[in-house]
């Protein structure tokens, strides 16, 4: 065992886990975050997708030992109190049902529109494509961004 | 019933309840359960298809300090009940199919169990086995006969029809394959035993009263309570399979004394439980010549698997929807579904109409081209109306709207226009480099809840509990694994109850807590189980009018009032199952799809790019779900279509890992519209279908119409890769006129 140093969701945390131990287990079982899901464990699904700093990651394909000293933001991490416009807008439009893939889905859009915040609908497709999706048809999740992006205008 | 009124909650569209825990990932599913002293159980299976055990051994395993349950440590009989008693809990004196269980270990690690699974020694004497239908043998090589189930169903003298010279004949097969659900949370259960020898069971689960049937079978009654936890996708997969899984765990805790879990990995689950009955369907129809169909002719072959299961109601279901939506006097359908050494292939949205309705769109267009038609007129041409007849004899309601749905998604698409345009081009120029385009439609059925009498047998009970605080509990075994049921069931109570939605709560489905009304299964949940809600919200609303509202009153001190209703299907209705005639269905919920896409002429690479659905639900409670249900599903049946390929090798799925079994990513869905039509049956409250499994009819046939319509490639079976596309150009299976690719510059195509 050896210990760690990450931040996680903004919060310095020390853990002592194998220098092998996925990333998905240590955020799972040592930290109680089980927000994100295995579905996979072979970084096809995305139900893993964390930020690595500030990247979408499957954080089943990363041991540990790689992100000490470094950021990791999980699906806890993306709202505080109150829920994220990104993901009142997932639920109103139809973007979750089963919910499984949703905290990778999550992830994945909440890095994309903090670096480009009027994606364009390939854009988005394209950021989503690591999270498989099986309920949805992904339409409803394409048209829950294309909401958020347009009552943003809006509102500008 | 009544309709809504302006200010009901039907037809609206409010947040579902269970969508703040899921989008900030505080949802608790299987996994995510925190249960001290919990240890891990994993299975111990077959490497081979089909052979006699001459040895299991778990002593190493123990030596480890894990338990080992094999077959000869059951405390009741070793079968799991669905319809017939031929699943073994665990492999006995044979095994069957790969993948199948044949000892369970537990321990109190992850890891340490998967040593423990590693260290079980178990000798297989291997027997060849059998994989395919078309396989002449009449046995397994377990001595069993392999056809599981057959039925018939007739109309009119369809054979007599066919003989007559004047009539144009078509005949064609086609063929569906293994499907996975890949419902993105694998299966997962927990057992957590008492000192009585109880379990609670708790699962990622669609049926908890199936769960709770097959474990009192095993355990003895009144054994065993069911809850379901939050479970990420079922589409059939944790219908009856969970039966399996959840004997397991209890089980191995009734053996340990612990809390026992297993989730199992994605390639064990794609391995060892049910697909998509793979299928091989004969069509021959006889035709005017302005393409009214006179005479249709069918036989479906299901691939069932090793085992019974479910498949004589997925092959009854296939029979019922295999002449499509179509009106004609003379009809014969006939199906066998036959065993084969695999894992026993079962409950998968749609239930055996996608297959058969694969076979029969495909064969219109083929019948279009032979008589010199469109894809639309053809079908037009024999579309269901109000008062026409199924071929059980059934007389189709005011609400039959085949036709419209056709009108609405052909004028919409402007297809006729742009299917022409395809095919004319196609007939100018020879693709090379650029992508060509195409235009595909497909037009289907599907009948809501249980078939025949089905719904009468089980006479669904609903309880709704008034509680101190005038929230109104909704207590139904309907479960939750993405529809969105609570919210929908919630809308209906409210509008009974002439309540605010928010005084609606939805139960945890728990078998101490709920009546079995059912499984969560056949598009029955808001048609069937929502219509005995609606009747309990009656119910409820007359006992507190006649308290003059107030809930005090009415309660004089209890905690809770409960009232319970049961769903009443039209008592002048009946479905003969010995003669297949009769109501097959309450209602029936008709689609058309119509799919654009464009394929690679060089590679054969189809990408699809846009999709129109047009669905009648008859009533549309919540809109937006609604439209999620049906563009979800069709993507599942697009990805059926095109890349959802899973072949045998000695009886192992060679595509057993989501890096080699692809499904759509977002990237390769298409943009969608979806057109909701309101033709309101007398079944559903406020007129509303089954709209679960409809969608899954019609992708796979319209993509592959639309791959013809831009290469000229006929082909007939799904899914059409690449590589099968190429094998059908190289044989000849391409439209009159020829077609238009030349991959490879082979010069093939003319």
């Amino acid at each position: 065992m050896t210990t760690w140093n990450v931040r996680v969701n903004g919060r310095e945390v020390s853990v002592e886990a194998p220098p092998m131990a996925r990333v998905l287990d240590v955020l799972r079982e040592s930290l109680g975050l089980t927000g994100s899901k295995e579905g996979c464990g072979e970084g096809e699904c995305g139900s893993c997708t964390v930020l690595l700093d500030g990247r979408p990651t499957c954080a089943c394909l990363v041991p540990i030992f790689q992100v000490e000293g470094r950021e990791l933001c999980t699906v806890e991490g993306v709202a505080g109190t109150e829920l994220d416009p990104l993901q009142r807008v997932m639920i109103e439009a139809g973007g979750v049902q089963c919910g499984a893939c949703t905290p990778g889905i999550v992830v994945s859009l909440r890095a994309l529109l903090d670096r480009d915040p009027r994606p364009t609908r390939a854009a988005v497709r394209e950021s989503i494509a690591g999270n498989l999706c099986r309920c949805t048809g992904y339409e409803r999740i394409l048209r829950a961004v294309e909401e958020l992006v347009g009552s943003e205008e809006a509102d500008a | 019933m009544a309709l809504s009124s302006p200010l009901s909650p039907l037809g609206q569209s409010p947040p579902r309840p269970d969508g703040p825990g899921k989008v900030t990932g505080a949802t608790r599913y299987l996994d995510d359960l925190e249960v001290p002293g919990v240890w891990y159980g994993a299975t111990v299976r077959s490497k081979v298809a089909a052979g006699r055990i001459r040895r299991v051994d778990g002593d190493a395993a123990r030596a480890l300090g894990a338990v080992v349950v094999t077959a000869a440590d059951l405390p009741g009989p070793n079968v799991l009940k669905v319809i017939a008693e031929d699943w073994p809990v665990l492999a006995a004196e044979r095994v069957e199919h790969v993948a199948q269980p044949i000892a369970l270990v537990a321990a109190p690690t992850r890891e340490l169990a998967r040593r423990a699974a590693a260290a079980v020694v178990v000798e297989v004497d291997a027997e060849p086995a059998v994989f395919e239908t078309t396989d002449p043998a009449t046995t397994l090589p377990s001595g069993r006969d392999r056809v599981l189930a057959s039925c018939r169903s007739a109309r009119g003298d369809a054979s007599g029809a066919l003989a007559n010279p004047a009539v144009v004949v078509v005949e064609g097969v086609y063929s569906t394959g293994h499907q996975e659900h890949v419902y993105i949370e694998p299966q997962g259960a927990l057992a957590i035993p008492d000192r009585e020898g109880h379990f609670e069971v708790i699962g990622s689960i669609q049926c908890p009263y199936y769960v709770h049937g097959a474990l009192e079978h095993l355990f003895g009654p009144g054994s065993v309570r069911v809850r379901q936890a939050p479970t990420g996708g079922g589409f059939g997969g944790k219908e009856e399979f969970p039966d399996m899984l959840c004997a397991h765990v209890a089980l191995l805790a009734r053996a340990s004394g612990h809390p026992v879990k297993i989730v199992y990995e994605r390639s064990e689950d794609i391995n060892g439980t049910t697909k998509r009955h793979p299928s091989r369907v004969r069509v021959r129809t006889g035709h005017a010549p302005d393409g009214t169909l006179l005479a249709v002719e069918i036989d479906a072959v299901l691939d069932g698997g090793a085992f019974i299961t479910l498949s004589p109601v997925v092959l009854s279901r296939a029979v019922l929807h295999a002449a499509g939506p179509y009106r004609c006097e003379n009809v014969t359908i006939e199906g066998r579904a036959l065993a084969t050494n695999t894992a026993p292939n079962g409950a998968f949205r749609g239930f055996g109409a996608p297959q058969t309705q694969f076979a029969m769109e495909r064969h219109m267009d083929r019948a279009a081209r032979a008589l010199g038609l469109d894809p639309l007129t053809i079908r037009a041409r024999n579309a269901y109306r109000p008062g026409d007849v199924t071929p059980t004899g059934q007389v189709l309601g005011d609400d039959t709207s085949a036709l419209e749905c056709l009108r609405v998604a052909a004028e919409r698409a402007d297809f006729l226009r742009r299917w022409t345009l395809h095919e004319r081009a196609r007939a100018a120029f020879h693709l090379r480099g650029l992508p060509a385009p195409g235009i595909g439609l497909s037009l289907f059925w599907h009948g809501t809840g249980f078939t025949g009498n089905g719904e009468r047998k089980m006479r669904s009970p609903v309880r709704l509990a008034l509680l101190a605080d005038g929230a109104v509990e909704i207590r139904v075994a309907a479960t939750d694994f993405g529809q969105g049921t609570e919210v929908v069931l919630a809308q209906i109570v409210a509008d009974a109850l002439g309540c605010e939605l928010a005084r609606v709560r939805f139960a945890e489905p728990d078998t101490d807590r709920v009546p079995d009304s059912g499984p969560t299964v056949a598009s029955r949940t808001v048609s069937v189980v929502g219509s005995a809600l609606f009747e309990a919200g009656q119910l409820l609303a007359n006992e507190l009018a006649r308290a003059g509202g107030v809930v005090a009153d009415l309660l004089a001190g209890q905690d809770e009032l409960v009232v319970e209703a049961h769903y009443e299907p039209d008592p002048t209705t009946d479905f003969d199952e010995a003669t297949y005639q009769g109501t097959a269905y309450a209602a029936y919920g008709y689609g058309c799809d119509v799919v654009e896409v464009e394929v690679c002429p060089d590679s054969l690479a189809t990408t699809v790019q846009r999709a129109l659905f047009v669905a009648d639900v008859g009533h549309a409670i919540h809109p937006v779900l609604c439209a999620g249900q049906l563009e979800g599903g069709a993507l599942q049946a697009i990805g059926q279509g095109t890349i959802e390929e899973m072949r045998l090798e000695n009886g192992r799925y060679l595509q057993d890992r989501l890096t080699s079994y692809l499904i759509p990513t977002a990237q390769d869905a298409p943009d969608m519209e979806t057109i909701l039509l309101e033709h309101p049956s007398t079944m559903g409250p406020a007129g509303a279908k089954g709209v679960g499994e409809l969608p899954a009819d019609g992708g796979a046939p319209a993509v592959i119409a639309a791959i013809e319509n831009a290469t000229g490639i006929a082909c007939g079976d799904a899914p059409a890769t690449a590589e099968r596309l190429l094998a059908d150009l190289l044989a000849g299976h391409v439209v009159p006129g020829g077609s238009s690719v030349d991959p490879f510059g082979l010069e093939l195509a003319r």
